[in-house]
């Protein structure tokens, strides 16, 4: 089977959901970049390069340059999937949400229901996160819990090549508005990616590893920390459940709480502010509905709480880490019922 | 093309049926049968038949927070939308929506929008669909002079600039953005003059005159069906209620209203000139308005006794497609 990085395969998936599909659409900065200047029309193709090659082949009707303008560009996605397209609207970087979070919380989110069902929003937004860059602390946010605590938004977030693929086709499909979560520093990973199209459906979880002494829940990035830590101690006989959700809206709730009633154990980890985040609304779920399987507290592995600092020193110890990782799966595990 | 009698009296018909139902709404709100925000429409109307009657079903529009005159004038049913602001079984929401989300996508109409400023991004996108579907709809944002000083408006109509869209940016200038005078609020005192600047053409015109409103329309509609892009329209309107139901309107002058009723009501307007053009006799005009009264009396009664939503419904529509 071909091997295809993260960046290539969401673009193979948005080309061959656009040829399938005449009605999907491209819009945002620079997806293909150089409107209006002298030199190459395709010079970007998204600043991170995802949507290059699509606009030779799909033309500017279909491939849409916005000016700097997330408002109107959300706003533009979310009227024109309202009329008859699957727009695929790019924001860039997600801390961008700010400067149009009405269009897509209290518009794009809202029409189906406050309209009583006669409306739909079958609309992607792509957006990038992950701090590591010393992009400084409005280009480095990931806000996943910010939009998985909206009802009518569903919420992806892959973290290889190959659920990058499934799922966008399956985002584009979608009837709903689908906030498409990119880590950015996965885009050069690879693994191998079918040429055909492939949809993967949200809200069921991928094993990366099976185990019973400890579940523990990565949600983007922070996932590939983990399974360096994970596949270390199995070699000193510890085994655990690696779950990532994939789609934190919606939440595949039963994949976990099996697991958590298998191992008693729980570690989740992601890259979110500690109050509120992923892994607070998952480490509240297993409390409530599998209180009786826990055999130790559940542990989160989160970033800390402040904006994400510029010095890569700073931001390192801002991140969640291996060293916390693998700590926490100790700790559950050496927890005696704190007598 | 001037209108003729029949285009007339459907016009007419429109105006006093949005001003009965608002009026109505406005007595079943003091007597406590409708819950929530009422802002209504009254004094407006000659803008948004003015424009609707020149549009189709297929073309769409968006509107605001004062949205039922945009709705009944885009032919929504009256029945569904008094059992919606109600927040009864039947409603044109299912109860969901309310006053504020009204909405009728038979008729192309996507809503009203309680987000002052919220529905010209969203025009905008329904005007490209328009565009990239090529099916020669065009797009119309209602707003008022209070979302014309919103930075998603600005936004809205500089993108509609550049891809060249067929959306109209409709502002109703009725004086308040809430209790706050357009003249202190709209830095550049005309909207439309303001919306040139962003290189599209734009009309201004009294809004309470339903024939100005139609030959203005004509003309702007006539553009972006041409593919020659957006337009900004800037209609002068009195605005005869509080900004919503229960507003006290003390920041306005004491005779203000009594004026604006006396002089600047749209229907007497329309009455007065179209017996002029000899488009129509007080009798025809006296039996549309005893019709309508009839109507809403109906309507009133039939959403009165209409049950509640059931509480099973909650959960309904919150999603499209599986979850």
């Amino acid at each position: 089977m071909p091997v295809k990085t993260y960046r290539e395969a969401i673009n193979e998936a948005l080309r061959q959901s656009m040829r399938e599909d005449p009605t999907v659409i491209v819009l945002g900065e620079e997806v293909s970049g150089g409107a209006g200047c002298d030199g190459d029309r395709d010079a970007y193709g998204g600043v991170m390069g995802v949507t290059k090659g699509l606009f030779p082949e799909f033309g500017e009707a279909r491939v849409i340059d916005t000016p700097i303008t997330e408002s109107a560009i959300i706003g533009a996605a979310a009227g024109a999937a309202q009329t008859g397209l699957r727009p695929v609207a790019e924001l860039m970087f997600m801390d961008f949400f700010g400067v149009c979070f009405d269009q897509i919380y209290n518009q794009a989110a809202k029409f189906h229901y406050m309209f009583g069902g006669k409306s739909s929003c079958p609309m992607v937004i792509r957006c990038t996160t992950g701090a590591g860059w010393s992009a400084g602390a409005q280009h480095s946010q990931n806000l996943t819990n910010m939009v998985t605590m909206v009802p009518g938004l569903k919420v992806v977030c892959p973290t290889n090549a190959y659920d990058a693929k499934g799922l966008m086709i399956q985002a584009i499909k979608d009837n709903d508005c689908v906030i498409f979560v990119e880590d950015k520093i996965l885009y050069d990973t690879s693994c191998e990616v079918p040429d055909e199209m492939y949809a993967i459906p949200f809200g069921e979880a991928n094993f990366y590893r099976e185990g019973t002494d400890v579940t523990v829940v990565g949600i983007s990035n922070p996932m590939h920390k983990v399974l360096a830590v994970v596949d270390r101690l199995e070699k000193e006989g510890i085994t655990c459940d690696v779950i990532d959700p994939r789609t934190t809206s919606p939440l595949d709730e039963e994949a976990i709480l099996e697991s958590v009633e298998t191992t008693g154990r729980l570690v989740i980890v992601d890259e979110m502010t500690p109050r509120c985040g992923m892994a607070a609304d998952i480490s509240s779920i297993v409390a409530e509905k599998a209180f009786g399987s826990l055999r130790a507290p559940i542990r989160k592995v989160t970033a800390a709480h402040t904006p994400v600092p510029f010095a890569p020193n700073l931001e390192q110890a801002w991140m969640p880490k291996e060293v916390e990782i693998e700590a926490a799966i100790r700790d559950v595990l050496a927890y005696n019922g704190g007598v | 093309m001037p209108l003729n009698k029949e285009e007339f009296l459907k016009a007419y018909r429109s105006m006093r049926t949005i001003r009965d139902f608002e009026d109505k709404i406005s007595a079943e709100f003091m007597k406590g049968n409708i819950p929530g925000f009422l802002h209504l429409y009254s004094g407006q109307e000659a803008s948004g038949v003015g424009i609707s009657e020149l549009l189709s079903d297929e073309d769409y529009v968006i509107s605001t927070h004062r949205g039922h005159g945009h709705c009944i004038a885009k032919g929504a049913d009256v029945g569904g939308m008094m059992k919606e602001i109600m927040g009864k079984q039947g409603g044109i929401c299912d109860g969901k929506g309310g006053s504020m989300h009204i909405a009728d996508f038979d008729k192309g109409m996507l809503g009203a929008n309680a987000i002052v400023g919220g529905g010209p991004p969203l025009i905008v996108g329904a005007a490209l669909s328009a565009k990239t579907l090529g099916n020669g709809r065009v797009g119309v944002a209602f707003g008022g002079d209070g979302s014309s000083n919103q930075g998603t408006t600005f936004e809205a109509m500089n993108l509609a600039v550049v891809l060249q869209l067929p959306a109209i940016f409709f502002f109703e200038n009725n004086g308040y953005g809430e209790g706050t005078h357009a003249s202190y609020a709209v830095g550049a005192k005309s909207i439309a003059k303001r919306a040139e600047a962003f290189g599209m053409p734009s009309f201004e015109v009294d809004g309470t005159d339903l024939f100005a409103v139609i030959e203005v329309c004509e003309k702007a509609l006539k553009h972006c069906r041409d593919g020659k892009g957006p337009v900004t329209i800037e209609a002068t309107v009195p605005r005869f209620k509080g900004h919503f139901e229960g507003d006290p309107q003390k920041y306005r002058g004491d005779t203000e209203i009594e004026r604006l009723m006396a002089d600047e009501d749209c229907l007497v307007i329309a009455r007065v000139a179209a017996k002029k053009k000899k488009l129509a006799t007080d009798a025809e005009l006296d039996q549309i308005d005893a019709e309508v009264a009839e109507l809403m009396n109906q309507v009133t009664e039939a959403a009165l006794a209409a049950p509640v939503p059931e509480l099973s419904e909650l959960y309904d529509n919150v999603y499209s497609s599986e979850y």
